[in-house]
């Protein structure tokens, strides 16, 4: 991929969590799709506001606990009737509610890992660089006590000025253009 | 008032109780997103490391050196120059590993089980609850490692294809064992560090020094606080705590089939998980409390560690209590109405025997000092009070493990081969070492991580709340 070069967006900060909803809620109502929001912890209604509703960490997740659930089942299956046969006081070899209590920590397991590192995956994580970090405010508040609202350049509607403007009637506390 | 030995400089009664509720307050007022962030991460960033915490770490690190030397002479000698021999086999190694395992229980239930009932209450205590977790999952999975003998062989106990052509045996609770107890590691450590990642991102953005930003820009993986981020965060904590909670409840399930799996008087009882379970979380909240309370003197944390925290862990303490009360009492009775002769002389044996001190230890510290004052809120809600009776329950729950181990195990069938069970000093020191390395691994944690979760606080200042002026123009 070549260096992305030029703006990456506008970013504009807030005080509060209510300014950068209502900021969000009207930007996404004015036609803005390429947009997020950078919070401290996790403001759901912003998220509503932008329009992400739905997530894929459950489905990642279950597909986890299912691959767990079989792997461990089947090793067990196979190791004690096929491979290693043994007789354990008499008990059959494919002793399936003994084999559950493995399988059922291997579901826990996979379905954790899943939900753990498909949510990083999701969010492209671990990423050693982000353009935001470049704003100078942002490592100042996005991490403590203030509230982002990025529209991006890759929008259509997206104009250096005209955006900073409009972004300057969302009541901000500052806007600010951040680069590659 | 018991308020006021917490803050003598504030004795406003009316501060520490929210109005809305007439409950302790969980975060004290006056709490902002920045003071909350200053406080929590310049524990971590100060350039200045308190002289106490060299002192606390120094004595740490000296009593995990005992460990160090136990093990040592341990893997040259063998599991010999422990007590264990016929008739008890087992002996601190199992009592240590089961106490140890229970005590990590609590953290995962501080940061899994009230997460889901949603208790905002514990976004205060459940990082170090976790850390506790993770600390004792450490020092409770040495025990079997070392207990089996010849520990550089381990691996032996994971199913991987071998040139000997051999596979592990599972329908063996020791092999179950191996499997709730690493993926009981394994997630917690997972949830653990996924929960300190936002906070990382924080402590990244405040360092000061090039090599704090460096550490914590790594192992912040980037976070950048992104919404659509935090909606899957939210989900995978939300997935990762409802999958760690019936695998807490597992865990000690799985432990107790060690012993009840075994025809053995004494051990033979399906009361045991249920009641290994509630005795687990029992002592992990007294480990908390026996952490906490110092930690919040030492770093001035009152504000957010609050009283209505100490109440409420022995408010869980008095229910767990009560649940392992009525497992003591469901054993004696079922020694009698099972009409065992074995069953009954082994609870006897037990009660009044040679070795029957070790039982009324358990009692006294178990049931009869707890279960009598935590009714109590004046005195669930005294600090000093608090911290004696969470020394008292990891005691009585420590002699809990013993007396199930040892006093079932020391007189059995055969007159003939009954004996007695004297720990060693390698017993003792390795016992000894692992408080020290759990003491020395707690002090590196707060030292270097955030110990409350600064993300989790900032959602329940009234600063969070959202106000939508929008729908109230509306009229609505």
């Amino acid at each position: 991929m070549p260096p992305r070069v030029g703006t990456y967006g506008l970013l504009a900060e807030f005080d509060t969590p209510s300014d950068l909803v209502r900021a969000a809620q009207q930007a996404r109502k004015d036609g803005w799709r390429r947009m997020d929001c950078y919070t401290p912890y996790p403001v759901e209604e912003a998220a509503e506001a932008i329009g992400f509703h739905r997530n894929k960490v459950p489905l990642l997740t279950l597909i986890g606990a299912l691959m767990g659930l079989a792997a461990m089942f089947g090793m067990e299956t196979w190791v004690s009737v096929l491979a290693y046969p043994l007789n354990i006081a008499g008990r059959p070899t494919y002793s399936w509610p003994a084999f559950l209590i493995p399988a059922y920590e291997w579901t826990i397991l996979f379905a954790g890992l899943s939900a753990a590192f498909g949510m990083l995956a999701l969010n492209g994580l671990p990423a050693l660089y982000h353009p935001l970090f470049n704003a100078p405010n942002f490592r100042d508040g996005a991490s403590s006590d203030k509230f982002f609202l990025c529209l991006e350049a890759l929008d259509p509607k997206f104009h250096l000025t005209d955006t900073a403007q409009y972004l300057e009637t969302l009541g901000p506390v500052s806007v600010v253009e951040v680069e590659y | 008032m018991a308020t006021s030995d917490l803050k003598p400089k504030d004795p406003n009664y009316e501060r520490r109780i929210d109005p809305a509720t007439g409950e302790y307050r969980v975060i004290a007022p006056g709490q902002t997103f920045k003071s909350v962030t200053d406080k929590i991460s310049r524990i971590v960033l100060t350039a200045n490391t308190p002289l106490g915490w060299f002192a606390l770490f120094a004595v740490g690190g000296a009593v995990a050196t005992l460990l160090l030397v136990a093990v040592t002479w341990l893997f040259l000698k063998g599991v010999g120059i422990w007590a264990i021999t016929q008739p008890v086999a087992w002996g601190f190694a199992i009592i240590n590993f089961v106490w140890w395992i229970g005590i990590g229980h609590a953290g995962t239930l501080i940061s899994a089980i009230l997460l889901l009932f949603k208790q905002g209450w514990r976004n205060s205590i459940n990082r170090f609850a976790e850390a506790m977790t993770i600390f004792a999952v450490v020092c409770a999975g040495m025990f079997p490692l070392i207990h089996i003998g010849r520990p550089w062989l381990g691996y032996w106990l994971l199913p991987y294809p071998n040139t000997m052509n051999v596979w592990p045996q599972f329908r063996s609770p020791l092999l179950w064992d191996v499997f709730a107890v690493s993926t009981y590691a394994t997630i917690s450590v997972v949830f653990w560090y996924i929960g300190m990642v936002p906070d990382f991102g924080t402590m990244r953005d405040r360092a000061k020094s090039r090599l704090a930003q460096y550490f914590y820009g790594m192992i912040s993986l980037g976070w950048r606080g992104s919404v659509r981020h935090w909606m899957r965060y939210e989900t995978a904590s939300l997935l990762l705590a409802g999958l760690a909670t019936p695998l807490v409840l597992s865990v000690h399930t799985v432990i107790s089939f060690d012993f009840a799996v075994a025809v053995l008087p004494g051990w033979h009882t399906t009361i045991f998980p249920p009641y290994f379970v509630a005795g687990a979380i029992y002592s992990g909240f007294a480990m908390v409390l026996t952490l906490a309370i110092p930690l919040r003197k030492f770093y001035h944390l009152e504000g957010l560690v609050t009283e209505r925290h100490i109440d409420n862990m022995g408010k869980v303490m008095l229910a767990t209590g009560f649940i392992v009360a009525y497992g003591y009492g469901m054993e004696v009775f079922m020694a009698w109405y099972s009409a065992s002769h074995w069953e009954f002389f082994m609870m006897w044996n037990r009660i009044f025997g040679p070795m029957g001190w070790s039982y009324w230890v358990l009692i006294t510290c178990n049931l009869a000092i707890p279960l009598t004052t935590l009714w109590s809120r004046k005195l669930r809600t005294n600090i000093a009070f608090m911290f004696f009776i969470s020394l008292v329950v990891n005691t009585g729950m420590w002699f809990e493990r013993f007396v199930i181990v040892v006093t079932s195990l020391y007189r059995d069938f055969l007159p003939s081969s009954w004996g007695t069970y004297r720990a060693t000093k390698w017993d003792y020191m390795t016992y000894v070492g692992t408080l020290g390395l759990f003491t020395a691994l707690f002090m590196l944690f707060v030292r270097f991580l955030p110990m409350i979760p600064m993300s989790e606080i900032r959602m329940m200042l009234p600063g969070a709340k959202i106000t939508p002026k929008k729908a109230a123009e509306v009229g609505d």
